[in-house]
């Protein structure tokens, strides 16, 4: 009997999975804030919401922005990191420093989006009732009560979770969760604009179906690289692709198909169609967000991608990523030139950018990985300082976004237009601003990963970029004002203070880009 | 010809004490190196960006900044007073800017006795004029834009002379520019102001044309931007390179210091407020051609061509300025006629080479004293008359501004060489070096420094005489005077405005023969510029008798035609050499004849092959791209099924692609 009972004992003992919980301790104060945010819609009283959810999702990111550098602290000397959670999660330079820069943008994201001085009849930039239909007498009587939505906060906090997950995850099957994390959460956001709701909604679910059609793509090519390698792991994927000489089409079909699935969340040609579409839709806070942190979450997933995976496989995947980079960067600039909507001129800038980062990934050296991850840290900040501005320039029927209503704004409001000047010269990628640091930091990598034809069409899409940032400047500060223009509205600190986040770190990486370069090369290795 | 063995101990002595800059890191006293630029920038910022907000107190703050970086860098003369030898040379390495293989674009200071110097002159100089500023410019609705510029210059001059390599000189060098071009302008309201700002700028931008060569030169055949290693270099680059580079840092200096053929912006720099023509235009900006080429002894060591075209330059601006400033009666265009003779004096010793580098420097750094002490009371003069500067409209003013009276006859006296005083000193001294050169162009030049010293004393005198002395010709109407127009009562300035002028004036006094006492000045400047006493074909007794005698002369003769005859109170007719004086010798007629209307043609030209040519390229291609966009454009419908199709489309094509990349 004891022998018997001994063997049913020892068959039925599981190994419990061991966590090292601290060094998830970032991603995992998020998620904590996350849960306490949907506790806090439960069960706090509606008028306390807003300034609990705020203070809870400030404090928490900053906690987790702490716990980042305490953690790259404790990176040992030669900055490898390690692999934790059952070779899920690495934990490396490029974590933290994504984790990190996303932290950040997430820290200026909240503070956009509690926001409450700009709409005239008092509220935020969200619809008073999501789930009264636009138009209806319901949404009316919601507005003139002045009611305000905090599931906003809990939302951004779920998606960071999930971005912060993405760029660690060491696994494809991580890799996924992380990107339905990120995502779903996202798409419920874009609907939840105050005005022009039909075209929120729309964006909204627009952005739903092609995000569900790409990650159907995403997890077709995992099965093909499970069905080739036997495993999910990124290493093992890595080590079985190396030697990979024949028969491997599963491999290489499977690699193209989470390449689209990625290429699809940073918004490269041709899968950048939703782009215009939802940041236009989306509410303005919400665009800012989604346009700088996605973009960091997802470029880190993808250089981990191949870097960890595919490094044997680079001259299979190399002319096509080198295809798909020109024809971003053409087809963003092109497009961009003949838009007359603000919030859709950025985001063909979003996509000419993304061809702009890709340049950078492909040259798959670590010169590769840190300029990259430098230029996500410039971009990101430019790219939600540029939404935040966006957000103050208003008339009747909200956000005038039309490109004609910002003529003559230097003329009205100098300092306001002053900004949006320099984030548009940032973009350009003009001297002693961020861009510049970013722009050249990236060509340099790709030049001397030899992918030189990219760098010759990088330079004249930045020339043909500067046309529609520059023109726009033009119509600013050299046309006259329109008589019915639209108003700067004075934003509460939170605003001013997102705004001068991004104006500081664009000045600062323009004139003195060292320091952060340096961390970014320190943090450029990969745990294999 | 230089004769050898001078050209060897010279040599020699270059290579002792000045070859390359070999430094230390700053540590210690030294490691606050930075605030002396970061004070006054900071200054400049928080007034700029703080806007009418710092109204009340912007020139207190200004003139504070501008007190601490002197303090700051008295601090660190001190400091270098306690080291000696290569301790005195201390780099501080702030920041790498873009640092991409091996372009290193550093931002990094280096203090030595050279830059020590001007450190001191620029701050000092500074500090008194920002003083002065304080009620010159009291009753100025835009006094702290003033004083925001004012300390902007600072900055940027002091980073000019700190840079330890040529890009960052460059940062500094346009930065003077441009705060030289925001003050000349500084009354933009009159047209006059805003045309003299624009002509001082484009024609320095022909001086920086030559100094971005110089510095594309250096870092082709070097490599590099730092003075380390481009003056270490400079050896063992060919001669056709130095001299190229040698050319280009002349024409950069010809710019900036108002040297032949690009003299003409300092007479209209004039338009802007008296204290920034004292600062700017006479004590600190204007020398910085002075300072690049002492700084790059080294590469002129290296090239005698380009040394005897500083030597023909100096010497042509020598006399020019003299000559045109015997004619004028605008007495702020007098002191700049005589600003660009004195600068001329300075760049004619830099150009002789060791013999004459510490001597250029000492001469600097007087006639910073006095000439700066000069326009200071021409501003007092002009506060007491209405803003006069017509000298025919002055006379014996003597009485009325005794403070004024004075402060200004002690730079006088100074700048003509009096015996004893500062200017005698640094003065003789340069025509000494230029005689010790040997050979015929030794004569040349020694002749045209004497005969300058005496047409200094005349058209000094001539300034003084009208100024303070005679009838007191403003007591009556100009002939065409407006119907409201008052007799002025002039007064003596406010101490603010004074006592910088007292300061100054001692400066003008004492620096000379401080300077000179036991060679201290020149043994100081030895170890970075190295020092040879050349070859004096006479005695140096000989020589100071002879510029003394012209001095003689020239007060002389200055004396006889303004004080012993009537001053006419409108310019009376004159011989054919006067009025071309009085015209600046025609050099903007022949700027406009010889450049600007030669210019206008190719401008033309250039506009028609533009608009034909590659407008019709440019316009082609823009209109192809557009048109692409809108095309393209139209894919975007708004459809999310066409969204889709697309992006299966793509994954297709991607797919196909990576399996096609395989196969070929």
């Amino acid at each position: 009997m004891s022998t018997a009972a001994t063997a049913t004992l020892a068959v039925t003992k599981v190994d419990a999975p061991t966590i090292e919980y601290g060094k998830l301790s970032p991603i995992l104060i998020v998620a904590g804030v996350a849960v306490v945010g949907v506790l806090i819609e439960a069960f706090l009283p509606r008028p306390a919401r807003y300034r609990a959810q705020l203070t809870v999702a400030l404090v928490g990111m900053i906690a987790a922005f702490g716990a980042i550098v305490w953690l790259a602290r404790d990176l040992p000397d030669d900055h490898r990191g390690s692999i934790t959670a059952m070779g899920a999660i690495a934990v490396d330079g490029p974590s933290l420093f994504l984790q990190g820069t996303l932290l950040l943008i997430g820290i200026a994201s909240v503070l956009l989006i509690g926001e409450r001085r700009l709409e005239p009849a008092g509220g935020d930039a969200f619809a008073p009732q999501a789930a009264a239909a636009p138009g209806s007498q319901q949404e009316k009587d919601a507005a003139a009560a002045g009611w305000t939505q905090t599931e906003v906060y809990p939302l951004a906090m779920f998606s960071l979770v999930g971005m912060l997950l993405f760029p660690a995850a060491n696994d494809l099957l991580m890799m996924f969760v992380a990107l339905e994390i990120l995502s779903l959460p996202l798409y419920l956001l874009c609907g939840l604009a105050r005005r022009n709701r039909l075209l929120s909604q729309e964006a909204a679910l627009k952005y739903f179906l092609l995000g569900a059609f790409s990650s159907a793509f995403f997890l077709f090519g995992v099965a093909m690289l499970y069905g080739y390698s036997g495993s999910v792991s990124l290493d093992k994927i890595g080590v079985a692709s190396a030697g990979a000489m024949d028969n491997d089409a599963l491999l290489l079909i499977g690699l193209a198909m989470v390449a689209v699935g990625l290429l699809f969340k940073v918004g490269a040609v041709p899968f950048h169609s939703w782009t215009p579409d939802v940041y236009q839709g989306a509410p303005t806070p919400i665009t800012g967000f989604m346009a700088a942190a996605t973009k960091v979450a997802a470029f880190g997933a993808m250089m981990r991608f191949f870097y960890v995976a595919l490094p044997g496989m680079r001259w299979d995947w190399r002319p096509v990523m080198i295809g798909v980079a020109i024809a971003t960067m053409v087809a963003g600039a092109v497009i961009a030139i003949t838009q007359t909507d603000v919030k859709r001129l950025l985001a063909y800038s979003s996509i000419a950018h993304a061809g702009f980062i890709l340049t950078g990934m492909i040259a798959m050296n670590d010169a590769g990985v840190s300029s990259t991850m430098f230029y996500l840290v410039a971009y990101g900040f430019v790219t939600l300082g540029a939404f935040a501005v966006v957000t103050l320039v208003r008339d009747a029927r909200g956000e005038a976004t039309h490109l004609s209503h910002w003529a003559g704004l230097g003329r009205r409001s100098p300092l306001v237009a002053g900004v949006f000047a320099l984030f548009l010269l940032a973009f350009a990628g003009i001297p002693l601003t961020s861009g510049f640091a970013g722009k050249f930091a990236v060509f340099q990598a790709a030049a001397r990963g030899g992918a030189g034809s990219l760098v010759v069409v990088g330079v004249l899409c930045s020339a043909i970029a500067a046309f529609f940032y520059v023109r726009v400047i033009v119509l600013m500060f050299f046309s006259e004002p329109k008589a019915d223009g639209p108003t700067v509205v004075v934003p509460s600190v939170m605003t001013t203070a997102a705004i001068a986040l991004g104006v500081a770190v664009t000045v600062v990486l323009g004139i003195l880009p060292q320091p952060v370069l340096d961390l970014a090369d320190k943090a450029a290795l990969f745990v294999h | 010809m230089i004769e050898t063995s001078s050209l060897a101990s010279g040599a020699l002595l270059a290579n002792e004490g000045g070859g390359g800059l070999h430094s230390t890191a700053a540590s210690g006293a030294f490691s606050a190196l930075w605030l002396v630029v970061g004070l006054p920038l900071l200054g400049a910022v928080l007034l700029l960006v703080g806007g009418k907000r710092t109204n009340p107190f912007g020139h207190i703050l200004a003139t504070a900044l501008a007190l601490g970086s002197f303090v700051v860098g008295v601090l660190m003369f001190v400091t270098m007073l306690d080291k000696s030898g290569p301790g005195r040379s201390v780099d501080q390495h702030l920041w790498t800017w873009a640092p991409v293989n091996e372009f290193q674009a550093d931002i990094g200071l280096h203090l030595d006795q050279l830059s020590m110097v001007f450190v001191l002159l620029i701050t000092g100089v500074g500090s008194l004029i920002h003083i002065y500023s304080i009620g010159y410019m009291a009753h100025d609705e835009n006094r702290r834009r003033f004083f925001a510029y004012l300390n902007l210059f600072v900055a940027a001059m002091l980073l000019l002379v700190l840079a330890n390599n040529y890009l960052l000189l460059y940062v500094g060098w346009e930065g003077v520019g441009l705060a030289s071009y925001l003050l000349i302008g500084f009354w933009q309201h009159k047209p006059s102001a805003a045309t003299a700002a624009k002509k001082a700028f484009i024609m320095n931008r022909v001086g920086d044309f030559g100094l971005a060569v110089a510095i594309f030169l250096m870092f082709t055949t070097f490599g590099t931007f730092s003075f380390e290693d481009v003056l270490g270099g400079s050896a063992t680059a060919s001669d056709g390179t130095m001299t190229a580079i040698g050319l280009m840092l002349l024409l950069a200096a010809c710019g900036k210091s108002a040297q032949f053929p690009l003299q003409a912006w300092l007479g209209d720099a004039m338009e802007g407020p008296t204290p920034v023509s004292a600062l700017i235009h006479a004590a600190t900006m204007v020398t910085a051609g002075v300072y690049l080429i002492t700084r790059s002894a080294e590469i002129f060591d290296a090239s005698p061509d380009a040394q005897l075209a500083v030597t023909i330059v100096g010497a042509i601006t020598v006399l020019f300025g003299a000559i045109v400033g015997c004619a004028k009666d605008d007495i702020k265009k007098a002191l700049a006629a005589s600003t660009m003779s004195q600068i001329g004096y300075m760049i004619l010793a830099a150009g002789l080479g060791p013999i004459g580098y510490a001597f250029a420097i000492m001469h600097l750094v007087t006639h910073g004293f006095f000439k700066a002490g000069l326009f200071l009371g021409a501003g007092s003069v002009m506060h007491g008359m209405n803003d006069e500067v017509d000298m025919r409209r002055y006379g014996g003013l003597r009485k009325y501004m005794p403070i004024t009276f004075v402060t200004f006859g002690l730079g006088y006296l100074a700048i003509i060489g009096f015996p004893l005083l500062s200017g005698f000193f640094s003065k003789d001294k340069i025509i000494e070096a230029a005689f010790a050169k040997g050979g015929t162009s030794g004569w040349i030049l020694g002749a045209v420094t004497l005969l300058a010293a005496g047409l200094t004393a005349y058209y000094m005198t001539r300034v003084m005489l009208m100024t303070f002395f005679g009838k007191e010709r403003w007591k009556e109407a100009p002939a065409g005077a407006p119907a409201d127009w008052h007799e002025p009562h002039p007064h003596e300035s406010p101490v603010s405005m004074t006592g910088p002028m007292i300061l100054l004036a001692f400066g003008s006094v004492f620096a000379g023969g401080l300077f000179a006492l036991n060679d201290s000045f020149v043994k100081w400047l030895t170890p970075v510029t190295g020092f040879s006493h050349g070859d004096l074909p006479m005695s140096e007794w000989a020589v100071t008798g002879m510029a003394i005698a012209m001095v003689a002369l020239g007060t002389a003769v200055a004396y006889l035609q303004y004080a012993r005859r009537e001053v006419p109170s409108v310019a009376p007719a004159a011989s054919p050499v006067t009025v071309a004086a009085r015209r600046d010798l025609y050099q903007d007629a022949i700027n406009e004849g010889l450049v600007m209307r030669p210019g206008q043609y190719l401008t033309r030209l250039l506009v028609w092959f533009d608009n034909k040519g590659v407008d019709g390229f440019v316009g082609g291609l823009a209109a192809f791209v557009g048109g692409t966009s809108a095309r393209v454009r139209r894919v975007q419908t708004g459809f999310v099924r066409t969204y889709a199709l697309s992006m299966f489309g793509g994954t297709l094509l991607v797919v196909a692609c990576t399996l096609m990349a395989r196969m070929a």
